[in-house]
């Protein structure tokens, strides 16, 4: 008995019990399908990441104010020393290779024009902002240096709120009131589109860093000139690690960190903002690969279940295959191949769901599909292995049976 | 026993010989003596009928003749081979070429064609044959099916399946073929045509044992033994009426 014949006789046994078949194939199915969308999602969605990342220039850093910690024990929430004009003035004079720098207070606060209203996210940024977050305004004007002395009330608008408050119209010159201030809109930001949060990042007014701090989100009282966060642009010609080690050597100067005390900061390059990110993907991945290792172990169960039932159901099968000059090893290689059969018919359906499910989700979250061939072989492989190990004892049991009592059953 | 029956023994060579044989089986505590010292020889192209009621021992007898059990103790040797002696696949050889098997409930596959059952035993012959279905449906052809050569198991009668099972026992132009109750699921008139089949194949030289519990069936055959509580009781040459009556 050759493989082939093997095959054909295991294709009609399935095909007489087509229903149950892909029952029983389920657990494969959703194992299959489920190693197809988690790396098809985390490769989607790493990729979109380190696009990101690019997008964002490797060459930028961002500085956080954090809690003061004392001997390892963090202080109060919102004890953090916010970072002020001194240290941006600092830093762009002091730091080599700096070739732009601007902090970002933000505040979510109501936009008001006429009868419609928007709440966004208002930051109070200096004029280096757009250049350093490579976002340059696409109508009208940049905010300026005079803006920034004069506390001016004027804005940039994002293209998300645009739409919401200026449907259809050209919102340049006109006025919105943000906390009851009202403003004059002398620039549309360029489109940005989602963070790799998924947040829209277009759904900004940005305003002069003197005028946020005066008019909208207030004083600190323990900085009176806090400048929120700080990002900083470096030229393409610097170390970014050395950068970055001379920007906290600096920072701990001014804000007083003992030897012995942790950094009450942190400066982060993009890459590994982003690597942060990659990692929770990651964990997700390892629990969803967990997730089918486990639906294939009970997958190869039911697989070994249904296989019993084919043995004790082809009983006299069995017994006149022995008969006319069946051997041992022939009995056992058929019941093999549909095992491994009924496992990758399963395969098949998972890759098939699969494949749908992670391209409906890269198309809901607009993420490149990434389904890769190894990944298909690797499942099928993985389906074929179950069959082997689940089918070996039904497999056995049939080639162990007496000719006599199997040519006698009912 | 067979030694007064001798003189009348046809000429060919035995190709049954079976000495003293024993059989015990274990059925839960207690020990069953399915055959109680057998001595028996069958010719190449007798046409023999073994006789008995249920718990005789002729199941048993036919089953080490197939070679699907082996004795407890004596010898049994078929076409020249000690069945006690071998290996399973070597018997599970032994089955493919030399003997074929027909059944009271036919045995075939659900869901195959006529021509695929009949190239079931050439599947499991080695070498592999290289024109097996040439050959299985040259077999459907001799037993009278050329025209259901792809027809399924549902789709013939009782005694179309029982000449697709013939075909397959035949294909593999066995020594021997090994009818269990043949016609046990037959009316009269098919039992006769099956019957009418083996005279003929036995007439092409064919040696046949046929195990049945019915006098009608066994009088087709050359010689009669019969069995009672695992032994054998009488053994009787015979001209078959029904044999003339056929030819």
């Amino acid at each position: 008995m050759t493989i082939l014949d093997s095959l054909r006789v295991a294709l009609t046994a399935l095909r007489s019990n087509l229903l149950r078949s892909i029952l029983t194939t389920l657990g494969i199915v959703i194992g299959v399908a489920s190693v197809i969308i988690l790396v098809a999602v985390g490769n989607g969605a790493t990729g979109e990441v380190n696009r990101q990342i690019t997008a964002l220039g490797t060459n930028m850093l961002v500085i956080f104010p954090d809690a003061m910690r004392v001997m390892g024990r963090s202080s109060a929430t919102g004890s953090a020393l916010p970072l002020s004009e001194g240290d941006v003035t600092a830093l762009r004079e002091k730091i080599f290779g700096v070739s732009g720098i601007s902090g970002q207070l933000e505040e979510s606060a109501p936009v008001v024009r006429g009868n419609l209203n928007w709440t966004t996210s208002v930051s109070g940024v200096h004029g280096d902002y757009t250049f350093v977050r490579d976002w340059p305004v696409r109508e009208g004007r940049e905010l300026n240096a005079q803006d920034l002395r004069a506390a001016g009330r004027v804005a940039l608008i994002g293209s998300t709120v645009a739409k919401q408050l200026f449907p259809g119209e050209n919102p340049i010159g006109a006025e919105v009131r943000i906390k009851n201030v009202p403003f004059q809109i002398v620039g549309l930001l360029s489109v940005k589109g989602q963070s790799a949060m998924g947040r829209d990042q277009d759904d900004v007014m940005l305003i002069p860093m003197t005028t946020a701090r005066n008019r909208i989100v207030g004083k600190s009282d323990v900085q009176v000139d806090q400048v929120g966060r700080i990002y900083v642009k470096l030229d393409d010609q610097t170390n970014i690690k050395v950068a970055q080690e001379e920007m906290e050597q600096l920072l701990r100067q001014r804000r007083k960190n003992g030897p012995n005390s942790e950094d009450s900061f942190s400066v982060r390059n993009m890459a590994e903002f982003m690597r942060a990110r990659t990692e929770v993907l990651s964990t997700m991945s390892y629990l969803l690969g967990a997730t089918s290792a486990i639906s294939l172990i009970v997958g190869g169960i039911g697989i070994m279940n249904i296989m019993l039932v084919s043995v004790t159901e082809r009983t006299r099968e069995i017994g006149l295959r022995m008969a006319v000059g069946g051997r041992k090893r022939d009995i056992m290689l058929q019941f093999l191949v549909e095992a491994v059969m009924l496992c990758l018919l399963g395969g098949l359906i998972g890759i098939a769901l699969g494949v749908g499910i992670a391209w409906l989700i890269a198309y809901l979250a607009s993420w490149p599909v990434a389904v890769s061939l190894n990944v298909i072989a690797g499942a099928m492989t993985a389906a074929g292995l179950t069959g082997i190990i689940f089918g070996f004892f039904p497999a056995r049991r049939a080639a162990g049976l007496n000719p006599i009592d199997a040519l006698r059953s009912e | 026993m067979t030694a007064r029956f001798e003189a009348d023994l046809p000429s060919g060579q035995p190709i049954i010989v079976a000495r003293d044989v024993v059989k015990r089986y274990r059925i839960g505590e207690q020990d069953v003596l399915a055959l109680d010292g057998v001595t028996l020889d069958i010719a190449a192209g007798e046409f023999v009928a073994i006789m008995g009621a249920s718990g005789s021992g002729k199941s048993t007898m036919m089953n080490l003749i197939g070679a699907l059990d082996a004795p407890s103790s004596g010898s049994l040797a078929i076409d020249g081979r000690d069945i006690g002696a071998m290996a399973a696949d070597d018997l599970a050889d032994l089955r493919n070429r030399t003997i074929g098997f027909v059944f009271q409930q036919f045995n075939l596959l659900p869901r195959t064609p006529a021509y695929r059952q009949v190239m079931l035993p050439l599947q499991y012959t080695h070498p592999r044959p290289t024109d097996m279905e040439t050959q299985a449906r040259q077999r459907l052809e001799q037993v009278g099916l050329a025209n259901r050569m792809d027809h399924l198991p549902r789709q013939l009668s009782g005694g179309q399946q029982q000449r697709v099972a013939i075909a397959r026992a035949l294909v593999n132009n066995p020594k021997i073929l090994l009818a269990d109750e043949p016609t046990g699921a037959l009316d009269s008139r098919t039992s006769d045509d099956i019957m009418r089949l083996f005279s003929a194949l036995n007439s092409d030289g064919i040696t046949i044992v046929v195990v049945t519990h019915e006098p009608e069936i066994a009088e087709w055959a050359k010689r009669r033994i019969t069995f009672r509580d695992g032994r054998i009781v009488s053994d009787v040459r015979q001209a078959s009426p029904q044999r003339e009556a056929a030819q």
